[in-house]
């Protein structure tokens, strides 16, 4: 579903951000991307939605190259790729409702729609009951729900998740990551960048470590370790 | 675009126009100066065009001729000039009457003082053409006649007129120039602070994947608004000021010809509320361009 063929990206200033990455994800996998902060792991997910386009090498997704789109294309692209940050990147001034429901307002979707489906993907994460608190009001684990609900909320064939656990505490990133494992079992892919080794090891999901702009390490059952 | 997106637009330019209420005021304001200049030049160079106009159309030669030629060769001169070809009428101005029209200009005592007693002046003659734009053949060929002193037609006037149009024409584009690049500017930077309060939700949509057209069609019209507002206010100033002003100069410079033609000052004025517009749409386009590269 989703290759890298000898992907590299340089950034301004000769930085080999990724070097020579050729890797395939299949449609429904789970994947833990790991590696120490600068080895690539933010830039390889900024390719994956086409924020950024490699200096050399080829990206497909669902068999299209991506890098060959037309920026009118892009948006298309983009509503089939969820995405979630560290940095949960909530509207402060709209209640949680409101976050979610925006992301499929902006697409032109039906308000009759926009209510079923936002109610919907509130219940799949757990927070029906916070609809109308605001970003402020709740915690950081039931804010980056809410950055997932409205990631999914369009249900799209991939999510991706860059250090979605970075600001949150050890019991809550362990939430989280089951709940990024539950849509990864209706059929999502989801790709998460992470530093949580405790949880990559213990969950013996696919690794694919980065170190340096390289890959290092491709497991199938992986444990975390870029050393290696 | 579905119509209730229209609606999503409309409601997000008028809440940002809203947000910035004073740099849009501002905006507004700036355009509608330079807009109500351009207007005002345009009127002004095509009402110095139309005087301009005005004036050769009336325009006649003054022959005068020497002091001494004798009324009889002045009446024959007369009568040669009207077989000329291009000549319509021509009119005698014995120096008798010459000096009358003097003397009521000046008043009869001072003109007596310089002249004592003696007439200074010529006999002279004037030649209304056929055709204004030859006057200057027709004018060349009466002073070749015998008897003639000096011939006058005015074009000095007209040349000075157009003269002074081509500076004013300069001038204007010039000053225009300026202020349309400072109002440009000015409405930039609001649209810039307009999409720079917006920048968290423009990521998101582009997150989300929401068209660019989506992004830009708020700020589009915000843009669009501003300059509307300005070129209305321009246009309004400008019909209102300049009916004003011509009532005005026809009861003091009755003589004075001045452009009354409504067709052209209304499409003087609709083409300041479309500059307005254009103004707008093209400011807001340059300045979202750049935040819309991701
Ligand atoms: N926009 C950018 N311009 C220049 N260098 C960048 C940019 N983004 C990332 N880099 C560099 O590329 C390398 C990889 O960064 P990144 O992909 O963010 O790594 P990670 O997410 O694993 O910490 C780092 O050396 C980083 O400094
Ligand atoms: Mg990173």
């Amino acid at each position: 579903m989703i290759q890298f063929f000898n992907v590299t990206k340089i950034y301004k200033g000769d930085i080999y951000a990724l070097k020579d990455i050729t890797v395939k994800i299949d449609k429904g996998e789970f994947v833990f991307l790991v590696g120490p902060s600068g080895a690539g792991k933010t830039t390889f997910i900024r390719l994956l939605f086409r924020e950024e386009l490699p200096t050399k090498g080829q990206i497909l997704i669902a068999g299209r190259s991506i890098t060959r789109l037309r920026s009118k294309e892009i948006p298309f692209l983009r509503r089939n790729i969820g995405v979630v940050f560290q940095d949960f990147r909530l509207l402060p001034d709209r209640t949680v409702y409101e976050n979610v429901a925006f992301a499929l307002q902006v697409l032109e979707v039906p308000p009759k729609e926009i209510k079923a489906r936002v109610e919907e993907v509130l219940a799949q994460v757990g927070l029906s009951g916070r609809a109308h608190l605001f970003p402020h009001q709740l915690s950081g684990g039931e804010q980056q729900r809410t950055a997932i609900a409205r990631a999914i909320v369009n249900r799209p064939r991939i999510l991706v998740a860059d250090e979605p656990t970075g600001n949150l505490d050890p019991a809550t990133s362990r939430e989280i990551i089951s709940l990024l494992l539950d849509i990864n079992r209706l059929g999502t892919t989801v790709i998460m960048a992470t530093h949580a080794w405790d949880i990559v090891n213990s969950l013996k999901k696919r690794v694919i470590a980065l170190d340096k702009g390289r890959l290092v390490r491709d497991d199938k059952e992986g444990v975390y370790g870029y050393e290696a | 675009m579905r119509l209730r997106t229209w609606g999503y637009f409309f409601r997000q330019a008028f809440l940002s126009l809203w947000r910035n209420a004073w740099m849009s005021v501002a905006a507004s304001t700036s355009v509608a100066v330079t807009l109500f200049i351009l207007g005002a030049f345009i009127l002004l160079v095509l009402n110095i065009n139309f005087i301009a106009l005005a004036l050769q159309s009336n325009l006649e030669i003054a022959v005068f001729l020497r002091v001494d030629t004798p009324r009889s060769q002045a009446l024959a001169l007369k009568q040669q000039m009207e077989s000329l070809p291009g000549v319509k009428e021509v009119e005698l101005v014995p120096k008798e009457q010459g000096l009358k029209i003097l003397a009521q200009q000046l008043g009869e005592e001072e003109l007596l003082e310089a002249t004592g007693g003696v007439n200074p002046l010529p006999d002279y003659l004037r030649v209304r053409v056929e055709d204004p734009a030859r006057i200057g053949e027709v004018a060349a060929i009466l002073q070749n006649l015998p008897a003639v002193e000096k011939v006058n037609y005015g074009q000095a006037v007209v040349e000075r007129l157009l003269a002074v149009l081509r500076w004013v024409r300069y001038l204007g584009v010039g000053i225009i120039g300026m202020l349309a690049v400072a109002s440009l500017m000015l409405l930039m930077i609001t649209i810039r602070l307009a999409v720079y309060a917006r920048r968290r939700e423009i990521n998101i949509m582009k997150y989300v994947g929401a068209t660019d057209w989506f992004i830009r069609w708020p700020f589009l019209l915000e843009g669009l608004f501003i300059g509307l507002i300005g070129g209305g206010i321009a246009a309004g100033v400008l019909l209102w000021g300049y009916t004003s002003l011509t009532y005005k100069i026809k009861l003091s410079l009755f003589f004075l010809p001045l452009l009354e033609d409504n067709t052209v000052l209304h499409y003087t004025a609709l083409g300041l509320v479309g500059g307005g517009a254009c103004v707008g749409a093209v400011g807001s386009l340059l300045a979202i361009h750049r935040f819309l590269k991701v």
